[in-house]
């Protein structure tokens, strides 16, 4: 049996090459995924076990204690370092301060990644040096103006020793001297990130306070363990403050980083998953058509003595040698991938890179789950077919006709269809009533079942379908009615063909459906209420200094364009025995900035000691206007507001909002969210260059316009989906594969009519048009299940979503979904090339003959 | 599409009658090169006149299919000349070939060739379809009429019999009333009463409709049923015989075999 299994795939290797490819694209995207997400582990566990060298025992502020002012954390003071030092475990002590800080380059530009961009101090310790930093060229800031970069910063920007830097750390600009170059083991450098030393007293006054630091670190005396050093100092510590080893700090991060690269890869693999559930499709058609063409062959081994087993068996080691052969392939073209993805991503921007250095990780596991998945897949797709073959009754081998196309009754395929889209459609439905925590799992379950019971119809629905286009295929002449019988003949396959294509496009449209409404709601959320002209904010949503306020006020005299100008400070705070955060905002202008929506009472009573709460914070505490709330400030003083406005919240303004002036004196430092900023003219190039200008062309400020804000938001929407539609084309490309291969397959079975009809009187562009048409009806009736389903789904997260968020709705973009049914008719034209043309180059007498 | 055109053939075909509807002048077909090169046919020069029935016979590898193949334009020409009417097939393009296949030749295949998918009815219109042409309701009636399928029109070619099938198939070939009618061992397939009616047909469409009708068989009562036989061997015209019987036939076909051995 083995050998007439091995010649069968020889002989057909053409016709496998779509199965082939199918498996392989799958199991390349599935061990490409495996690799490359351990080989980006392997480089974090290293990089985040270098960063731990120089602590065994961290020391940080941990949160305020019970009963003092809001916001205080224990402080971490110069002296409480002396202490550390003075213990006999510890030997080397370093304080270190850290916080944000944006670099111009050279252009004006951030340099780095918003998120990544540090400024730390550089502790120099009993020899002069801090052991985390090696100094590369010229030497370490030791006062104020002087700072140190990492090298792969300063190589990007092209900064020299000697040159000023502009950066900025919580708004205004500073203009440094470079007097070092340094490098570092820091995880996050080595992942891009830019790191700016400054001299401990300056980076003190920039992220903390005089003589105060963020992390007090120390590595232990030879001889004593890390536990000993922590218990030792956890003696001399101030009330709050928390201390961590260095081993669990490590440990953390790497729970951290395989957090992290875990979602990433459940992400990629439930992409891969889809292209390898396509690929099932396709696997199935093309076994199936198989085994209908051998018919006769495999009869005529029954009625030799071959029993059905063994038929059903032969079918199988069949597809064993193919998923194994298109595994290994796959595998190979899989870590290929990696390989060019971590190269791409090494050399992403000019120098910077994402990730850590590492070699490529090809773990023995990554290599037997794709081969053990691609010959799953492949046996499993190729088990009802051979199932089939084996129940061909011996006698099928005398008989002259070919086996007759499974015209078996549909009647309980349908039944079944129907309950599993019925129950699905419901789930969904009921769903859509949850909250999102439970909701989305339901919805995920409904949206599952009713795309099975979709499938398991989908034989029957081709009908009403091509009934629908029959009026224009048959304007197409001949080959458009015979497109459309061949399409009808076996609807089974068509279906199959068409429902590869239905799960990448259901899933493209179910997206985008969601990322249109989420653009919509999120811009609305942004820039609804927003009646201010411009929005200033740190580059990464940090606070901004009164530096900002003031120089945007002083604006004003300078260009007499600002009218006004109010902050947005959020700033803890205990109310009515709750912790929440306060939003100041001056009273007095405010009105004219922003537009909240009120559900009861205004703006009018804010001056005058009033307050507002949004309508979700007023429920749940059960407060109302006229509710009197004891305030207790940041500094621990007290006061009194009264409710004079209950509005719908917003991502500019939530919470209890109060008066700037009522919060101001209870302030040590008077930061911002943001700044709201309204011009006599209204948004124009001129008044926005004039409040950057103010702003001294801050690299960490960005100055945006309701306009800007929308741009942004749309920016950040279009690139997420777009990733998604990179991880979709593969299923696409499976499925388009599907399309290609049944089209080979329907044309090898059909040469004889082919010939038929090409000796009496259908010349060859007839042939290739029949081919075409019958290609487009499939996959546009894929494409229009697809579509129709995808917005059904978009709908319901949609809904899901509104649950939380009312300013969801249901936007449908009738452009994108064109564009999937353009998308389909382009993959309709492109899958019949090939095929079209072996059908149109077939040799007439030949074929003629073959029936 | 253009009944002008339609009934300029027919007018024609009036006019013309003396002129054969198809002729084979010192036609050679070579298959292959160097070694493997194998002369079909080697000069064969035979006429179709208009309303007979030619029957093509000789034993296997005579040339007989590959004239017909030839004379139909499904295959190309070597050398020599073979015309359909008044039209020179040798130097036509692809295109051109099926217009005339499509146009002025109908085809019966051993093996039916009908679509699976279309009814009896579509099966029998499927040429006109193709040349989008408005099939003649009248003369389509009396095709049907005659092959015997008026009831069988609605059905698909899986519910008919071998015999009924290849009736749909004749009728096909003279649905687009086409200036010959090449038919390749049509009872090939059928039992012998099968056979006789389908025979039956093709020599009424010839006696009764004017058709013209060239057969290719090595069935000797096949061959009886055509006004006239034409015998090939080793890719050359050796005999003719009209008016032939089974027997004669029969007789011509013994004598090509032993000439055959003893040459």
């Amino acid at each position: 049996m083995f050998r007439t299994t091995l010649r069968n795939v020889t002989a057909h290797k053409g016709r496998l090459l779509m199965t082939m490819l199918a498996v392989l694209l799958g199991v390349a995207f599935l061990s490409a995924t495996l690799v490359f997400t351990d080989t980006f582990a392997e480089a974090y566990r290293k990089s985040s076990e270098q960063s731990f060298a120089y602590v065994d025992v961290a020391i940080r502020p941990g949160r305020a204690p019970e009963g003092g002012p809001p916001g205080a954390r224990p402080a971490l003071t110069q002296d409480l370092l002396h202490d550390v030092a003075r213990l006999p475990e510890a030997r080397t002590v370093i304080g270190s301060v850290t916080g944000f800080t944006a670099i111009a380059g050279k252009d004006g530009a951030l340099a780095g990644q918003g998120w990544s961009t540090r400024g730390a101090n550089y502790y120099p310790g009993p020899g002069g040096a801090d052991p985390r930093y090696a100094v590369a060229r010229g030497r370490a800031p030791q006062n104020a103006g002087e700072i140190m970069l990492d090298a792969r910063s300063a190589e990007r920007t092209g900064y020299q020793v000697g040159d000023t830097v502009r950066l900025s750390v919580d708004g205004p600009v500073l203009k440094e001297k470079l007097v070092g170059v340094f490098t570092t083991d820091d995880g996050e450098v080595a992942a891009g990130g830019t790191l700016t030393l400054f001299d401990t007293a300056t980076a003190q006054r920039l992220f903390a306070e005089p003589g105060i630091f963020s992390e007090i670190t120390a590595k232990a005396s030879p001889g004593a363990s890390q536990v000993a050093l922590r218990a030792a100092v956890e003696k001399v510590l101030p009330e709050g403050a928390v201390t961590f080893t260095g081993d669990s700090l490590a440990r953390d991060q790497a729970v951290r980083v395989e957090g992290t690269i875990n979602d990433l890869r459940s992400t990629l693999l439930v992409f891969a998953g889809i292209a390898l559930f396509v690929g099932v499709f396709l696997i199935a058609n093309t076994f199936t058509m198989l085994t209908a063409q051998r018919t006769r062959e495999l009869a005529l081994l029954r009625a030799i003595g071959a029993s059905r087993r063994q038929i059903t068996r032969s079918v199988l080691v069949e597809a064993l040698l193919i998923g194994a052969v298109a595994g290994c392939a796959g595998m190979v073209a899989g870590i290929g991938v990696a390989a060019c993805l971590r190269g791409l991503i090494g050399s992403f921007g000019s120098g910077g890179q994402v990730l850590p250095d590492g070699p490529l990780v090809v773990s023995p596991a990554a290599v037997v789950v794709s081969l053990a998945v691609g010959v799953l897949v492949t046996m499993a797709a190729a088990w009802p077919p051979a199932r089939r073959a084996g129940r061909i009754p011996p006698v099928a081998a005398m008989s002259a006709v070919h086996a007759p196309a499974t015209s078996r009754s549909l009647v309980v395929r349908n039944t079944v269809g129907a309950i599993l889209a019925a129950a699905g459609a419901a789930t969904v439905l009921a769903g859509t009533g949850m909250d999102f925590d439970e909701g989305q799992y339901v919805i995920g379950l409904g949206a599952s079942t009713l795309l099975t019971g979709v499938f398991v119809l989908t034989p029957l629905l081709s009908r009403p379908f091509i009934a629908a286009v029959t009026p224009l295929l048959r304007r197409m002449g001949a080959p458009g009615k015979l497109a459309r019988e061949n399409a009808l003949r076996n609807p089974r396959r068509t279906a199959a063909t068409a429902s590869a294509l239905t799960i990448g496009l259901a899933v493209i449209t179910g997206l985008t459906v969601i990322a249109t409404s989420s653009r919509e709601a999120t811009d609305a959320r942004a820039t609804a209420t927003l009646s201010a002209d411009y929005v200033v904010r740190m580059g990464n949503y940090d606070d901004l200094s009164v530096q900002v306020e003031d120089a945007i006020k002083a604006t004003d005299r300078v260009t007499g364009g600002v009218t006004a100008v109010s902050p947005l400070r959020e700033v803890p705070a205990r109310v009515a025995g709750s912790n929440m955060f306060l939003t100041g905002v001056d009273a007095g202008v405010i009105g004219d900035l922003l537009r909240p929506e009120f559900t009861r009472g205004s703006l009018s009573g804010l001056g005058t000691g009033g307050a507002l709460v949004d309508a979700g914070t007023a429920a749940e505490h059960g407060w109302t206007t006229g509710t009197a709330l004891p305030v207790t400030f940041p500094d621990g003083g007290h006061g009194r507001v009264t409710i004079s406005g209950v509005y719908q919240d917003t991502d500019l303004l939530h919470g209890l909002v109060i008066d700037t002036h009522l919060l101001d004196p209870h302030l040590r430092t008077r930061t911002a969210g943001s700044v709201l900023v309204k011009t006599a003219h209204g948004p124009s190039r001129a008044a926005k260059d004039a409040i950057i200008d103010a702003l001294g062309d801050s690299p960490a400020i960005l100055v945006q316009s309701k306009q800007d804000v929308s741009t942004s938001i749309a920016h950040s929407i279009t690139v997420m989906l777009n990733l998604l539609y990179g991880l979709l084309a593969m299923a696409v490309i499976v499925a388009v594969l599907g399309v290609v291969n049944t089209l080979v397959m329907s044309v090898v079975e059909r040469s004889a009519e082919i010939g038929m009809l090409r000796a009496i009187g259908l010349d060859r562009g007839g042939v290739r048009r029949m081919v075409r048409l019958e290609s487009l009806v499939i996959s546009l009736f894929g494409a229009t299940l697809g579509a129709g389903l995808g917005v059904f789904f978009g709908w319901a997260g949609v809904r899901l979503l509104a649950a939380d968020t009312p300013a969801y709705r249901l936007i449908l973009p009738w452009g994108q979904i064109a564009l999937v049914l353009a998308l389909a008719t382009v993959i309709g034209v492109v899958a019949a090339v090939w095929p079209a043309r072996n059908a149109a180059r077939l040799d007439m007498l030949t074929a003629i003959q073959s029936g | 599409m253009n009944p002008s055109r339609t009934t300029a053939s027919h007018a024609s075909s009036v006019t013309m009658t003396t002129r054969p509807a198809a002729v084979a002048d010192k036609l050679t077909k070579v298959y292959g090169q160097g070694e493997t090169r194998v002369v079909a046919l080697d000069g064969v020069s035979v006429e179709f006149r208009r309303g007979e029935f030619t029957a093509i016979m000789g034993p296997s590898g005579s040339g007989k299919s590959t004239l017909m193949h030839c004379m139909a334009g499904l295959d190309a020409i070597s050398g020599g000349s073979a015309r359909i009417g008044d039209l020179e097939l040798t130097g036509l393009s692809d295109k051109q070939l099926t217009r005339l296949r499509r146009d002025r030749i109908g085809f019966v295949f051993q093996a039916f060739n009908l679509l699976p998918t279309l009814t009896a009815a579509e099966n029998i219109t499927l040429p006109l379809t193709i040349a989008g042409r408005r099939p003649d309701k009248a003369w389509l009636d009396e095709v049907i009429a005659a092959v015997g399928l008026a009831d069988r029109l609605e059905h698909r070619p899986a519910q008919l019999s071998g015999g009924q099938q290849q009736r749909v198939a004749v009728a096909r070939a003279l649905a687009g009333r086409p200036e010959i009618i090449f038919a390749d061992e049509p009872t090939g397939n059928l039992d012998s009463r099968s056979g006789a009616e389908v025979l039956g047909f093709l020599r009424d469409s010839v006696r009764e409709l004017g058709q013209t009708v060239a057969m290719v068989t090595h069935d000797p009562v096949a061959a009886s049923y055509a006004d006239r036989v034409v015998f090939l061997a080793d890719g050359h015209v050796v005999d003719e015989l009209r008016e032939p019987t089974a027997a004669t036939v029969l007789d011509r076909m013994k004598r090509l075999d032993t000439g055959d051995r003893a040459g």
